[in-house]
């Protein structure tokens, strides 16, 4: 009647796993209590679960991250601590969770931080640099936000309910494969993954088409902010990868499943073949994190130095090579499998030139200095730690990429320092750029600074404790994912890294703190112009946070940094005619995503547990769900011109303010 | 209107003369809706040519047991792709009869790719289900475990086509031929072809190149 | 295992080329940083004698320069990329004086085994090897993916079940190294790990002379014993009963390891060393 679960499956003889869930489950019922209690349901269903509003759905992914983020960094803690203690002793995490733990930690900082943070981003703000009013396709915006977010709750049942994979965060077969992991944990991974890779295609799809479709008058290519030129690479790579990862897991899954043999030891299957297909999608995967934050970069560097981004077409040009070349290095994750000299060299010369364009990237950053006038807000801040840590960190991808270096070097503890490099440095250290960049535009309050820098500094310093230590103990031999060594010469730097992570905690307790700072004191921190930073590009242009229709008129673009050539030319000519003000049609908002969703969680859980008669019901209730959808009469709804010229007139009033100040100083 | 033309002097990246440069705005829907569906169906394709990869790996692998060229039934193969050629055909036909907003001759096309697809799946599944008799099953070898695979991939996305060939036909039937479902049709028969597409390349790669061997 | 000190040429080499790779692209990456605080605190708002300048942002020759430098350092470290791949590539026989020793490796779940076919012997979890001589490793798994590696001699190499991968070393020096598994196989992976002990030729003879005779014979029935998922807690040293054993593992006429106890998958006791059985490899 219900498959495989058992009571057995609750670790109730496993005081960690035990305690943490439940910790989990009284907040997550202390929440809910409170919003139903205050009345806050309402709100919470027409405003932002049933909301196709890109704004919200971006800002609803960037929550999840978050949640996300403390989840994976919890990992991060007990792995560390673990490795500090584990000398020639068991530690006080047995092999079976230690391995779990670790697969959970990549896992979810891969899929459920680092992509809905870039994607949120993405979703938050592409639109509004376009100067358009939202997404090519904001229902389906909202169906691919809670597929995530169905995965990420998969991910987090499997800490209470059975377990999770150990397997690491990709899951190499044999090992993978139902003889030699025959629990449900390599299920959940698999389920939950499929099911998010859904979510994730649907957002690359959507932004693809609304960045190569969707763009104000007189936008063309060359006029795009660098960020909306990062993001069209980057859901680029989504559409043309992320189709490759569904296609192997599902192969694995047909394996486990139903006793095919892709990927066995017996009847032929092919172990090598899983390695290539994976990182075939693994590898521009990695770009398809990195390359929105480099837009962020962009975006953040230009503003805080009062200077245009230096060679624009440079950075475009840029951006596209390393798009097209990320699917033609993937080789360099298995030089150690005995391909050969001439495959190894030429996938390593490959992986070395993708270097030259995120080269060419830091050295019109740095450009975009030179000569400006540069204010070292929190943003700036990350993007200058950015800056320097993504160099070291690329210093040893190139290193990693010349084969008889890698011969030492693969799965050391040398390899875990450099891509946490990269990651935080660059993709992390971006999403906390563009979190405090973009706040006010999404809330209409700024975050507080002080607690901002102070963020920051913890978490720059704690980078470097945490992982300078692991490129030594790489040379010194450590490989990763040891639950207990019995090296001498490691210990000392396997301790440092734990206090290195313990400066982060401090960092992401000052993360929390300023939120709930700046929310509580938000009337001081007020936004009232939507142009707190002196931006250069059309989001800026808004008020904070936007009405839902964003701009009341689309603007007529004549120039790269838009909103800038606005703001100089009204501060030199003053006022400009009002405009004429039009019915605005908005897309309704829309259940589907959420009850799609709500099925998929269903069909996803009953699927590991091999509960068939409830994956049938699932399917049918997500089916159903479409053809209801689909069954709609009224699909948009309409906001009055009087109402839209209300809320522009406002938003032109306190910007008047900004101009006529901005007159005044000058 | 000053304002554009000021800014307009001082971008350096316009070029005078090349008006058609400029963007007019963002697209109508129609064209929004089929963009965003291609880009759907180029990533479909790029996980049929994962399942192509692997089944050109693992073609040689059968682990002591059959090879394609004692299993393929060549005639059913020519049967079943006569059935979905000709579905496509009269797919088109519908397309026909849905710019025309003629109903009746939209359901009637609709109706019989419908009956040429669920031919299509029929013979598929009985091939299958011999196969499976047969000891040939998906789990005798990993080149049936490719094969299965790769066509019953293709199989399962005709299925959801059917359904969704279905869910329109009663749409057409309860709403008439609506701006959104015309725009709903038009990424159902990209899909329908698309799979035609895809079939030829399963036709050509694992029946007749295998049956050779 | 500090591989910045390399006891056989290979992982010199492959020093070398770290090192000099490191060399190479701190010459680029060091100015740069400088150029990262030099120009963010210059041109730092409260800095009224630093010229600003909003409209420069376009310069052909900075243009030419930033695409060059890291172009041109792809250029030279792609040159020592292709030459190490060549010369450092794994299967590439190393030249050594005395005569090679052929050792044939199986990874097991949480093993090593090694086995010498010309000598007769086999041993688990340690490796001993004449100094000087060029040492011919042939590899595979019995079960999950492993990598072999020993640090301070050079080269890792994966070991995959049902195929074979092929890895030259040579120890130049005589000394007790440690070597282990480079890839995560499961709950007793932090165990896999091994002694290279390099000796001198006639010392390697006479060891070698002496396992064959040893008291445990390693067979296909031992071997069964030995495939179960355990961790041992001796080195055991074995006569080799059949030489083809290792051909046998590598072509799967002898079935892959069995997986854990099926009916406790979520249990895993690895310390003891007792084996699970039950060869769950029917689906």
């Amino acid at each position: 009647m219900l498959g495989k679960l058992t009571w057995g499956a609750i670790p109730f003889d496993q005081p960690i796993p035990l305690l943490a869930g439940a910790v989990v489950l009284v907040a997550i019922l202390a929440v809910l209590v409170w919003v139903v209690v205050k009345g806050h349901l309402p709100y919470l269903w027409r405003e932002w679960i049933t909301s196709v509003d890109h704004k919200r759905i971006g800002v609803m992914y960037t929550l999840l991250a978050s949640v996300m983020l403390l989840r994976g960094f919890s990992d991060a803690i007990m792995m560390r601590l673990q490795q500090a203690v584990s000398f020639h002793s068991p530690g006080f995490l047995p092999p079976e969770h230690y391995n779990q733990i670790f697969s959970a930690h990549g896992t979810i900082m891969i899929f459920f931080v680092a992509m809905p943070f870039v994607i949120g981003l993405m979703n938050l703000v592409v639109p509004l640099q376009l100067g358009v009013r939202d997404v090519a396709f904001p229902t389906l915006n909202s169906v691919g936000f809670w597929l995530t977010a169905t995965g990420a709750l998969l991910v987090n049942v499997s800490l209470v309910v059975g377990e999770f994979a150990r397997t690491g965060w990709l899951p190499y077969p044999p090992l993978s494969e139902l003889t030699y992991s025959p629990g449900v944990g390599v299920d959940y991974y698999l389920w939950s993954l499929e099911i998010s890779g859904v979510g994730t295609l649907v957002a690359g799809i959507n932004l693809v088409t609304t960045i190569l479709k969707i763009r104000t008058k007189g936008m063309t290519y060359l006029r795009m902010p660098m960020f909306c030129w990062t993001a069209l690479a980057s859901n680029l790579l989504i559409v043309a990868a992320f189709p490759i990862l569904t296609a192997t897991l599902a192969m694995l899954i047909l394996d486990r499943y139903l006793g095919f043999h892709f990927f066995t030891n017996e009847a032929g299957g092919n172990v090598m073949m899983f390695m290539n297909l994976i990182w075939a999608w693994g590898h521009p995967e990695v770009y398809i994190l990195i390359l929105p934050p480099f837009g962020i970069f962009s975006e953040v560097v230009a503003t805080f130095s009062g200077k245009a981004l230096f060679g624009y077409r440079s950075m475009v040009l840029a951006t596209m090579a390393i798009c097209l070349l990320s699917f033609m290095v993937w080789l360099h994750h298995f030089f150690t499998m005995g391909a050969g000299a001439d495959v190894n060299a030429i996938f390593g010369i490959a992986s070395m030139i993708i270097a030259i364009p995120t080269g060419v990237k830091i050295y019109n950053w740095l450009f975009t200095m030179y000569g400006g006038r540069v204010r070292f807000a929190t943003p700036m801040l990350w993007s200058l730690g950015f800056m320097v840590t993504f160099i070291i960190g690329g210093l040893t991808g190139v290193l990693l990429a010349v084969p008889p270096a890698d011969f030492l070097l693969h799965n050391s503890l040398f390899l875990i320092a450099h891509f946490h490099n990269v990651i935080i440095g660059g993709v992390l250290f971006g999403a906390f750029a563009g979190y405090t960049y973009w706040f006010p535009k999404a809330f209409g309050f700024r975050l507080h600074e002080g607690l901002g820098k102070a963020a920051f500094w913890f978490w720059l310093v704690g980078f470097y404790v945490a992982f300078m230590p692991l490129y030594v103990a790489g040379f010194l031999g450590a490989t990763r994912r040891m639950q207990h060594y019995d090296v001498a010469e490691w210990r000392p730097w396997l301790i440092a890294a734990g206090f290195g992570a313990v400066l982060i905690l401090i960092g992401i307790a000052f993360q929390i703190a300023q939120l709930a700072f700046s929310i509580r004191h938000r009337e001081e921190l007020r936004d009232r112009t939507g142009d707190p930073w002196d931006g250069r590009s059309l989001e800026w242009a808004t008020s904070s946070p936007p009405p839902v229709f964003n701009f009341a008129i689309l603007p007529d673009v004549s120039g790269e940094d838009a909103y800038w050539t606005q703001k100089l030319l009204a501060r030199q000519q003053g006022k400009a005619d009002e405009p004429h003000y039009e019915a605005i049609e908005m897309p309704r908002n829309s259940p589907t995503g959420f009850v799609c969703a709500f099925f998929a969680t269903i069909m996803g859980f009953a699927l590991i547990w091999h509960i068939w008669w409830m994956v049938i019901a699932g399917f049918v209730g997500a089916f159903a769900t479409f053809v209801v959808f689909a069954w709609r009469d009224h699909d948009e709804y309409e906001i009055p011109a009087d109402e839209v010229a209300r809320l522009d007139r406002a938003n032109i009033a306190a910007r008047r303010e900004l101009v006529t100040a901005a007159r005044d100083a000058s | 209107m000053t304002a554009a033309t000021l800014a307009h002097g001082r971008d350096p990246h316009h070029v005078h003369g090349i008006e058609d440069a400029e963007n007019r705005g963002p697209a109508p829907k129609r064209i929004v809706t089929g963009y965003g569906f291609w880009i759907f169906i180029l990533s479909d394709m790029v996980m049929f040519s994962c399942f192509f990869a692997a089944f050109a790996v693992l073609s040689g692998k059968t682990a002591g047991g059959p090879h394609g060229s004692e299993l393929f039934n060549l005639r059913n193969v020519a049967i079943e792709t006569g059935c979905l050629l000709m579905s496509s055909f009269v797919c088109g036909m519908a397309s026909i009869a849905a710019d025309m907003r003629n109903k009746f001759w939209f359901q009637i096309a609709m109706a019989v790719t419908c009956v040429l697809g669920l031919a299509f799946l029929w013979i598929e599944f009985r091939e299958f289900a011999d196969l499976v008799a047969r000891g040939a099953g998906p789990s005798r070898s990993a080149f049936l475990s490719s094969f299965f695979t790769l066509v019953g991939c293709h199989g399962l996305h005709v299925s959801a086509g059917i359904l969704w060939l279905l869910t329109m036909m009663a749409q057409v039937f309860a709403k008439g031929f609506r701006a959104d479902i015309q725009r709903r049709f038009l990424c159902f028969a990209l899909f329908w072809h698309a799979l035609d597409i895809i079939w030829v390349a399963v036709f050509s790669i694992v029946y007749l190149l295998g049956s050779g061997t | 295992m500090n591989i910045l000190d390399p006891q056989g040429p290979i992982a010199a080499a492959e020093k070398t080329i770290l090192i000099d790779s490191v060399a190479i692209m701190l010459a680029i990456v060091v100015p740069t940083i400088i150029a990262i605080f030099a120009f963010a605190f210059w041109f730092r708002q409260s800095n009224p004698r630093a010229k600003y300048q909003p409209d420069w942002a376009y310069s052909g020759r900075i243009e030419l320069v930033v695409w060059g430098i890291p172009a041109l350092t792809v250029i030279l470290l792609g040159g020592v990329a292709w030459i190490g791949a060549h010369q450092l590539d794994p299967a590439k026989p190393v030249d050594g004086t005395g005569q090679g020793v052929t050792i044939q490796v199986v990874s097991l779940d949480w093993k090593w085994l090694f086995i010498y076919p010309d000598q007769r012997v086999a041993t688990v979890n340690t490796l001993t090897v004449p100094v000087g001589a060029p040492l011919h490793f042939q590899l595979t798994s019995a079960s999950v993916m492993n990598a072999f590696f020993i640090p301070q001699l050079g080269s890792m190499i994966y070991t995959m079940n049902g195929m074979t991968t092929h890895l030259e070393l040579r120890a130049d020096e005589v000394g007790t190294y440690g070597g282990l598994s480079s890839h995560f196989s499961g709950d007793g992976f932090p165990d896999m790990l091994f002694d290279v002990h390099v000796v001198p030729q006639t010392e390697f003879s006479d060891w070698a002379v002496k396992s064959a005779h040893s008291a445990q014979g390693l067979n296909a029935d031992s071997y069964k014993e030995l495939v179960k998922q355990s961790v041992p807690k001796d080195k055991t040293v074995y006569r080799l009963e059949d030489p083809e054993l290792f051909q046998d593992i590598a072509t799967q006429r002898i079935a892959p390891g069995p997986g854990p106890d099926p009916a406790s998958g979520k249990e895993q006791t690895v310390s003891s060393g007792v084996p699970h059985s039950g060869a769950d490899h029917a689906r």
